[in-house]
C-alpha cells in the first residue's frame, strides 16, 4: 500500500509522485521518514479541513496518479521484470562457463573487460533477444521465458536505450520544444508535468543548472548528459538501460544511477571507471568474446570504493581550486 | 539466388552497413556479390573489392540514376546467377528523394540516418514509404531520445517496414539485419513478369533532353509551374 512506506521510498518507486503531492499540500521534503498514513494521523484536523485533505480520497486519487502516470510512461512495471542470459560459447568455440545469470530491475551490473572483448555483441544479444542464433550462441529470457517478437521487430518498444559518452544532441531545438517532441512520440498526453520533472531531475544531476529556453545544441557536456539521462530514465520505454562509461564531467553519476534505477529500469554498465565498476551490484567480466566470469561486489569492495570516491572527492576539490584561480600550496 | 535492392541518400552509410553485413551472410557460408549504381562517381566498388567481394559499378551519367537502374537490372541479376551468387545486392543512390528502384516481390532496404533531421522522413518518398526493411544509422552519435523520436517518425510514414538500427563503423545491428537479407523461400530465376513498387517520376520535357537555354519559349512536353501565390 502506498499510504505505508515512507514518503521518500514513495517518491523513490514514483519521482513523479512529487508534483502530486506538492500540488496537494503535502511537502514531501518535510515528512520524508515518515508514511503517508503517519502523516495524517499526526497533523489535527482543523489543520486537515484548512489544507482540504480527506485522507481516503487523497490516497485513492494518488493511486490514480501514479497508475496514469505509469501507462503514460509506458512503464506499467509488470512488462520486463527479469534478463536472463544463457551461456553460448567464446570467439574460440569454447563453451561459456557461467550457468546462467539473471538481472532483476532495479538492479546495476558493470561490464568490465578489454576493448574489443565483445561487450558489444553482448548488448547486441540482449537487444535482438538471441534465441542461440547469434554468433555467440547465448540466449536470451525475458521475465523467465522466451521473449516476445516484438521485442526484435517492434520500432517502438525496444528492449535496450543506450546512452554513451559520444552521444550529441544534433536538433535544432529548446530544450522544452525537445522534451514534448519525446514526449509526443511517445503519445504522453500529460505532458507538462513530464517534463517538469524530467528538467528538475536533470538539473539535480547536472553541476551547472539550465533553463528549459536553453537551446540543447549549446548545453554544455555535462549538462547534456544530465538530459540525456533523465529524458531516458523517464521518457523513454526501454526497460534495459545500456551505459557506455560515463565520464565525471559535470554530473553526479551516483545520483543518475539511482535516478535510472528508480524509474525501474535494468541497468548495464560498460566501463573502466573502478567507481563506476564498483558501484554495481555485480560486475561481468568478457574475454575473447565470452563471458568470463561474474563477480558478486564484496564488503571489502565496498570499503574501497568509499576510499576511491574520497580521492575522488578530493580530485575534484583540487580541479575547482584550480578553476578559481588558486594556488596550490596542499593537497 | 535471391535479390536485395538497398537504396538511401548519399552519405547516410550505405556501403558501411552492407559491407558489415556480407561479414555476417559469409560466415553462414553463402555467396555474395554486389552491384553498385551512382550517378556521376563511385570508388565504393574498390572497398568492396578490398573486402573480396565480387563487385561490379553502373554509373548513370546523364541520365536519371533509377531510370538507368530499372533499365539494367534485369542483366544484372543474370549476371549474378552465372555468377552463382546466393545474394545479389543491389545499392543505390536515392538522389531526388522521390525515386525508388524496388521490384515486387524483391527484398526492398532503404537506409536513412539520424542526422538528417526529423523532418526527412516525411521528405522522402516511396524509397522510405514502400521498403520492407528500413536502417536506421549514425544511432551512436545523437541522443536516445532523439534515435526514439526519429525511428517514430519513419514509423509513422512507413508502419508496415522492419525498423532497425545499424551502425556502420562498429557493426553493432549488422548480424541482426543479415539474418532479414536471405531465405531460400526468396530464389529467384529472373525478374521477367515483374513490375516497380512505384513509378518512377514523370519526366521528359525539352531539358531532358538537353535544353540549356532558359524561358518559358524554350519549355516543351511534361512542365509544371510553381505556385508563387497571387499578386494584385
Amino acid at each position: 500500500m502506498i499510504d505505508q512506506i515512507t514518503i521518500s521510498a514513495l517518491l523513490d518507486k514514483y519521482p513523479f509522485a512529487r508534483t502530486f503531492l506538492e500540488n496537494n499540500g503535502v511537502d514531501p521534503d518535510g515528512s520524508g521518514e515518515q508514511s503517508l498514513h503517519d502523516y495524517f494521523l499526526s497533523i489535527d484536523e482543523n489543520t486537515k479541513e484548512e489544507m482540504a485533505i480527506d485522507p481516503g480520497h487523497f490516497i485513492s486519487r494518488l493511486n490514480e496518479y501514479i497508475s496514469q502516470m505509469l501507462s503514460f510512461l509506458g512503464e506499467t512495471k509488470s512488462s520486463v521484470e527479469s534478463l536472463t542470459i544463457l551461456p553460448g560459447h567464446y570467439k574460440t568455440g569454447e563453451d561459456e562457463r557461467f550457468s546462467d545469470l539473471t538481472i532483476k530491475k532495479n538492479e546495476i551490473i558493470s561490464i568490465v573487460g578489454p576493448t574489443g572483448s565483445g561487450k558489444s555483441r553482448l548488448l547486441g544479444d540482449i537487444e535482438w533477444a538471441a534465441r542461440n542464433d547469434t554468433p555467440t550462441g547465448r540466449t536470451i529470457l525475458i521475465n523467465g521465458k522466451e521473449p516476445e517478437k516484438k521485442w526484435r521487430y517492434s520500432s517502438s518498444e525496444k528492449l535496450v536505450a543506450q546512452l554513451s559518452q559520444n552521444m550529441n544532441f544534433v536538433m535544432d531545438l529548446s530544450v522544452y520544444e525537445f522534451l514534448s517532441l519525446h514526449a509526443e512520440s511517445r503519445l504522453i498526453t500529460e505532458r507538462e508535468s513530464v517534463i517538469e520533472r524530467i528538467l528538475d531531475q536533470a538539473n539535480l544531476l547536472a553541476g551547472e543548472s539550465f533553463s528549459k529556453d536553453t537551446p540543447i545544441t549549446s548545453l554544455s557536456g555535462g549538462q547534456s548528459r544530465a538530459l540525456m539521462i533523465a529524458d531516458t530514465a523517464i521518457l523513454s520505454k526501454s526497460p534495459i538501460i545500456l551505459i557506455d562509461e560515463i565520464e565525471n564531467a559535470g554530473i553526479d553519476r551516483k545520483k543518475a544511477l539511482n535516478l535510472l534505477v528508480s524509474e525501474g529500469k535494468i541497468v548495464l554498465m560498460a566501463t573502466h571507471d573502478p567507481i563506476l565498476a564498483l558501484m554495481g551490484d555485480r560486475r561481468i567480466v568478457i574475454k575473447n568474446g565470452g563471458i568470463e566470469t561474474i563477480i558478486e561486489t564484496t564488503e571489502k569492495e565496498r570499503e574501497i570504493l568509499s576510499q576511491i570516491e574520497e580521492m575522488d572527492k578530493k580530485i575534484q576539490s583540487l580541479r575547482q581550486r584550480l578553476r578559481r584561480g588558486e594556488v596550490l600550496t596542499e593537497v | 539466388m535471391n535479390l536485395v535492392t538497398v537504396s538511401g541518400p548519399p552519405s547516410v552509410g550505405k556501403t558501411s552497413v552492407i559491407l558489415k553485413t556480407i561479414e555476417s551472410i559469409k560466415n553462414r557460408g553463402l555467396k555474395v556479390g554486389v552491384v553498385k549504381f551512382d550517378c556521376l562517381y563511385t570508388d565504393d566498388d574498390i572497398l568492396y573489392e578490398k573486402a573480396g567481394i565480387e563487385v561490379r559499378k553502373g554509373l548513370s551519367g546523364g541520365l536519371c540514376p533509377d531510370h538507368y537502374f530499372v533499365s539494367n537490372i534485369e542483366e544484372v541479376v543474370d549476371w549474378g546467377i552465372k555468377h552463382g551468387f546466393d545474394l545479389l545486392i543491389s545499392e543505390s543512390a536515392g538522389l531526388c528523394n522521390r525515386c525508388s528502384p524496388y521490384i515486387n516481390g524483391i527484398n526492398a532496404v532503404c537506409v536513412i540516418d539520424n542526422l538528417s533531421g526529423i523532418g526527412t522522413p516525411k521528405k522522402i518518398g516511396p524509397m522510405l514509404k514502400s521498403a520492407d526493411i528500413v536502417v536506421i544509422t549514425k544511432g551512436d552519435i545523437v541522443s536516445q531520445a532523439e534515435r526514439e523520436v526519429f525511428a517514430s517518425r519513419v514509423h509513422s510514414v512507413n508502419p508496415k517496414a522492419v525498423i532497425l538500427h545499424v551502425n556502420g563503423l562498429t557493426g553493432q545491428g549488422s548480424f541482426e539485419l543479415s539474418t532479414l537479407l536471405f531465405s531460400e523461400d526468396d530464389h529467384i530465376t529472373s525478374l521477367k513478369g515483374k513490375t516497380l513498387r512505384f513509378s518512377m517520376p514523370s519526366a521528359l520535357c525539352s531539358y531532358c533532353l538537353g535544353e540549356t537555354r532558359i524561358g518559358e519559349s524554350y519549355q516543351m512536353g511534361n512542365v509544371r509551374k510553381i505556385d508563387l501565390g497571387k499578386e494584385q
